[in-house]
Formats: structure tokens, C-alpha cells, sequence
């Protein structure tokens, strides 16, 4: 799609050349600045420079990566370590960051590259246009000059109109080896410019271990709040319950209405610590996702909802439990957002899965302008699913859709087989 | 009054089982898993039967799927499901059928021995036993603008408790007004959410939760 795409748009490539070219030349000047900075950097005030400057060729190739990324199947990753605070461990992080040198090689090769790869469609082009003015502007020439045009030498007026054969070749040979040459370009930029295996296993060390760090405290903040509330809610409960229990034993013989009136007290405390069980229970795992799994779950919730809640799933089988609750939790928490904020006349969730990964789409028909910064319901969401390598996609202009993707890495087990359904 | 048990945990089982005996109704059968309460619904077709929705050997809802599929067997069936959480969802795949004959609350219910009793033995006269969190949460689904909002709070609460199972007298009651000013009251409530009237309770019981599910 992409690919034919470009091919149908031969002119804006072509300036896409020229501005390539272009930049591909200015990024040149960045040079002798890393040359001073580096110097400098030897009596100190030049670290401030060289991270001004190291900012400055991250932006220019990550804009690189954006326009070429275009061109090739897959989006250009940026392969820089996340930079420290503080000026001296950022240039120490920029210096150890192989990326930085790859990136000082990329500002050389690139106008070599460059010149070569995407100045040819521009002089294939001018070669054609020129071919067809020549005849036009020959009157113009001092007499007696031989000039070659192409392959084309021209010496007299009727010798001119030779170059209008000229031209449909060269248009032919720019219109055929255009989209080759940008492509070539892209791929040979790529490999500079994306990271490569080291620096792609230390962007993952990385995510990994601030993921594992997020889950850690997760977890442990949720347990936290599992004993604070067993120990204000049930556990206190129980105790007040035995203590009416332990009265009205007492009471029995003595005064018989007092005992009722304890035992009616000590059956409203075992309701309300039931109560208050369930609702810890609900929060840790929901009981509709032990029984009915990730589709009945989200279809109980969704019915539940004061909205018209469409639900479309398609898994051949369950994830693992742990996946199942973040998933489950995650719509969850997506649809009390949509119900609070959104003012949407109905919502959707559909999940999907297929090459190993889980597709979760919840949407919804509002006035959009859901973001992580405003909800933290949002960023707590990402966090949970980032615990399993999972993403989240937030599309919500303001005056809506809102629609919010996830995806999510796991297996699904072969569906379980319901026995009472068997000895039928 | 023949009644079938579906629950895994000892410690329940035996107390249903002697609360229910003690209240008069003879336990034809106790079961802990899912097929075998098929099988038993099946064998004694009992008045009413007392079912776990999660039973053995997946500790999934089993009891609640051997329930349906009997009441598709034997339809009207009178089943009266017990869960420590209530789900709408439940409760709406209980009452699609149409047909009365079911129940389902929450467990605490049993707490109140007189109440419990009395739903038992509505249930299984063909009468219909929801749990309040249940028409709690239904009533709680409906906006303001929707025909709900035009109730009276007192015709709100007749209406809790019509959709909860319980007859004008026991509404009565409940509420300490009279029988008759019940009537009145769900007179207007049906004319309000545009339902046919209906002198069947029970029938009139499902025209108000099929509303509500709705």
C-alpha cells in the first residue's frame, strides 16, 4: 500500500530528493561543531556544547528517521540510552552511547550517499525538461558552439530538435528509477541510523527492568491496600461479631430480648463483613473471570454499564491468568473513563487475537480528548499492561471518537471443556 | 416439599441441609459437582432445587449451566441459585427462558432464615426470588430520562421490591401500607412504563425484569 503509494507520487519524491540532498549537506556544518565541542570539552566548558550539540544531531537524525521511515516497511527506531540528568553524566552517557558515533559516521556518509543516490532523479529530471526547451532557446546561442545535452551533441538549430527524442527517454529512466533509488537510500540510511543488535538488547534491558520496577511496586502497593483493608474491614468485623456472640451467650439465661438483640447485631456485622469481602475479592480477581474467562467477564461488565455497550470477541482459547485479569482490569477501567468523561451515546471493545499477540480496541462515540496526562487512569493502565511487553494506543481528538488500542504478547491455552455439557 | 442440593463445600452443604429440613422440606439429594446435578435434576425432578453457581470438577459456573440446561429440559423447572457475587449477567441467562420457576441471590440471604425460606418456597411454586443487588444494580442501569424517572420514589421502591419476587401482601408488608394501595401503585407503574397489566404475579414479576433487563 505504502509502496504504490509513492510510486504515484513521482513529484513529491522529487522534491523530496532535493530536500534531502539539502539537508543532507547542512548536516555537514554539524561536524566542525562536535570538532570544537570535543575540543573545548578538554577544559571543560566545552560539555555543556557537546551535549547542546549531541541534542541537536539526535533531533536532525530523528527527523531523518521519520521522513525515511516513510519509504520503508517498517518505522525507523530511534537507538539512543535514555540521557541522566545533570550535564556531566548525560555527555558521559552520550560518549559510552555507540549510537553517538554511528550517528557522527551517518553525518559523513549521508551527503555522499545522498549526492549519488538522490541528485541522479534530479538531474534525470532536469535532463528531460532541458531536452525539451533546447529547440526553444538554440536562437539564443552564440553561433557556431557545440554543446552535448544528454547524449545528445547539438550544434545547429535542426541538430536540436534531436533532444526532443532525448527527453521521453529521460523522463522514462526518472519515472522507473525513482522509487528504486529513494528505497536504496532509505535501506542504506537505516542501517546507520536504526539500532542495531547491542544497542537494540540495551533498549530492552532497559524497558524490562523499569517494567519489572513498575510491576514490583504495583504489586507490592496492592498488597498494601489487601491488608490495610482485611484489617480495617473483615478481620475488625469478625471480632465485633464474636464479641456480640460472646454477650448474648451470657445474656442468654439472664435477659433473653438483650440476646436476640445481640444476635441481630452479630448477623448484620457477618453481612456487612461478607459484603466488604466481596468487593476485596472483586478488586483482586473478579469471580466472573474464574467462571466465564475474559469474554464472559468483559460481556458481564459491559451489561452492567449505563451505556450500550457493544462487545465482539475472538479468542480460540484462554491467555494465562495473569494476562487475563491485566486485560480484564484494563477495559475496566477504559469503560468507567468512557462513562465519566466521554458524554458518549455508546461504546465498543472488541478483541482479537492473531500472531501471538491479543488485540484489545475499546472505543467510544464522545467528545474524545482522553489523554495520559489528564487521567491517571490511563497511565496506570499502560503501566499494568506494560508489566506483559503490552501498548497502548490512544486516539481521541478532541470532538472524538475516542478509540484506545492495546496490544498485548501472550499464548492462549486450548478452551476448556465443560464436563456438564459432556455427560449430556 | 422434595428438594436437590448442589453445593461443593461440606460445611454449606450440611447447613442448607439441615436448615431445610428443619423448615419442612425433604432433601432428595445433595451433589458437589455439575454433572451429577444435572443428573439428579433430571432423575428426581425435585420441587425446588438449592444451586452453587460455582461447582466442581472446573470450579467454573457449573451449577449454574447444569441449572440452564436442565430448565431447557424440563422447563419451569423451579432452580434457586446461591452465589457468593451476583452478576447481572447471570441473572439475565436465568430469566431469558421467560418462564418463572428461578431464583438468585447472594448467599448472606440465608442469614435471614424467615426471608430464605419464603423464597425458597416461592420459587418453587413457580414465583421468581432475585436477589435486591440484582434490581439494585437494574435500577441503578436507567437514566433519568428513561420512563424510570418518572416513577415516585414510593413507586420506585414498590417496584425494588415486585422485581425482587414478592406479592402484594408480602410488599404490604414490607413497606407498611396496605394491599390495596399496593395494587394502586403497581397499576401506575405499569401504565407508566407502558406494560400490559396483568393479575398473574408471577407473570407480571418477569414483565418488570424483562423491562428492566432490557
Amino acid at each position: 500500500m505504502v509502496v504504490q503509494d509513492y510510486r504515484a507520487k513521482r513529484l513529491r519524491l522529487l522534491s523530496w530528493c532535493l530536500a534531502l540532498a539539502t539537508t543532507a549537506v547542512l548536516g555537514l556544518l554539524l561536524l566542525p561543531l562536535f570538532l570544537l565541542a570535543g575540543v573545548l570539552s578538554l577544559l571543560w566548558i566545552g560539555l555543556p556544547l557537546l551535549a547542546g550539540v549531541t541534542h541537536l544531531t539526535r533531533r536532525f537524525a530523528d527527523y531523518h528517521r521519520r521522513v525515511l521511515g516513510q519509504w520503508l516497511p517498517s518505522p525507523v527506531p530511534a537507538p539512543y540510552r535514555p540521557l541522566p540528568r545533570g550535564v556531566i553524566p548525560a555527555v558521559g552517557t552520550i560518549l559510552r552511547d555507540p549510537a553517538t558515533w554511528r550517528d557522527l559516521a551517518w553525518l559523513v556518509l549521508n551527503p555522499l550517499l545522498g549526492l549519488v543516490l538522490l541528485l541522479l532523479p534530479v538531474v534525470l529530471f532536469v535532463l528531460g525538461v532541458n531536452s525539451l526547451l533546447v529547440p526553444l532557446y538554440w536562437p539564443l546561442m552564440p553561433p557556431d558552439t557545440l554543446v552535448v545535452f544528454g547524449a545528445v551533441p547539438v550544434s545547429s538549430q535542426a541538430g536540436s530538435y534531436f533532444t526532443l527524442l532525448q527527453a521521453p527517454v529521460a523522463f522514462l529512466a526518472f519515472w522507473l528509477a525513482t522509487p528504486p533509488l529513494m528505497r536504496v537510500y532509505a535501506h542504506l540510511n537505516r542501517f546507520l541510523l536504526a539500532p542495531n543488535a547491542a544497542a537494540r538488547l540495551t533498549a530492552r534491558v532497559a524497558h524490562l527492568s523499569a517494567s519489572r520496577d513498575d510491576a514490583v511496586d504495583t504489586q507490592a502497593s496492592e498488597v498494601r491496600r489487601i491488608e490495610r483493608d482485611l484489617h480495617d474491614g473483615a478481620q475488625a468485623r469478625l471480632v465485633a461479631l464474636g464479641m456480640s456472640l460472646g454477650m448474648a451467650e451470657q445474656m442468654l439465661a439472664t435477659d433473653p430480648a438483650a440476646a436476640q438483640r445481640l444476635l441481630t447485631e452479630a448477623r448484620e456485622s457477618t453481612r456487612q463483613a461478607l459484603t466488604e469481602l466481596r468487593d476485596l475479592v472483586r478488586g483482586i480477581h473478579p469471580p466472573v473471570l474464574v467462571e466465564r474467562g475474559l469474554d464472559g467477564a468483559v460481556r458481564a461488565l459491559a451489561v452492567t454499564q449505563q451505556l450500550p455497550i457493544s462487545v465482539d470477541i475472538d479468542l480460540a482459547g484462554r491467555p494465562e491468568d495473569p494476562v487475563e485479569s491485566a486485560v480484564y482490569f484494563a477495559v475496566a477501567e477504559l469503560l468507567t473513563n468512557t462513562a465519566k468523561h466521554a458524554h458518549a451515546t455508546r461504546a465498543w471493545v472488541r478483541i482479537n487475537y492473531g500472531l501471538g499477540r491479543m488485540v484489545i480496541v475499546v472505543g467510544d462515540d464522545g467528545n474524545g480528548g482522553a489523554d495520559t496526562a489528564n487521567g491517571s487512569g490511563l497511565t496506570g493502565v499502560r503501566r499494568r499492561l506494560g508489566a506483559f511487553d503490552g501498548t497502548m494506543m490512544i486516539a481521541s481528538p478532541p470532538g472524538g471518537p475516542t478509540i484506545i488500542t492495546m496490544e498485548l504478547p501472550c499464548a492462549l491455552s486450548s478452551p476448556k471443556t465443560s464436563p456438564s455439557s459432556a455427560t449430556g | 416439599m422434595r428438594v436437590v442440593i448442589a453445593e461443593d463445600l461440606a460445611l454449606l452443604r450440611d447447613g442448607l441441609i439441615r436448615l431445610l429440613n428443619a423448615h419442612d422440606f425433604q432433601v432428595v439429594a445433595a451433589v458437589d459437582t455439575g454433572p451429577d446435578l444435572l443428573d439428579a435434576l433430571l432423575e428426581h425432578r425435585p420441587d425446588v432445587a438449592v444451586v452453587d453457581v460455582r461447582l466442581p470438577p472446573t470450579q467454573t459456573d457449573e451449577g449454574l449451566k447444569a441449572a440452564i440446561t436442565a430448565r431447557e429440559r424440563v422447563p419451569g423447572l423451579p432452580v434457586l441459585v446461591l452465589s457468593q457475587h451476583v452478576e447481572q449477567l447471570y441473572a439475565r441467562e436465568l430469566l431469558s427462558g421467560g418462564q418463572g420457576g428461578v431464583g438468585y441471590l447472594l448467599k448472606d440471604r440465608v442469614f435471614d432464615i424467615g426471608q430464605f425460606i419464603e423464597a425458597v418456597r416461592r420459587v418453587a411454586a413457580g414465583g421468581t426470588a432475585m436477589d435486591p443487588e440484582v434490581i439494585s444494580q437494574l435500577l441503578a442501569k436507567h437514566t433519568l430520562e428513561s420512563p424510570l424517572g418518572a416513577l415516585t420514589a414510593r413507586e420506585r421502591e414498590v417496584l425494588g421490591e415486585m422485581a425482587e419476587g414478592r406479592s402484594n401482601s408480602a410488599i404490604a408488608g414490607r413497606l407498611f401500607i396496605t394491599e390495596k394501595a399496593v395494587s394502586k401503585h403497581i397499576n401506575n407503574i405499569f401504565a407508566k412504563l407502558g406494560l400490559p397489566p396483568s393479575s398473574d404475579d408471577s407473570r407480571r414479576v418477569l414483565a418488570v425484569l424483562a423491562y428492566l433487563n432490557g
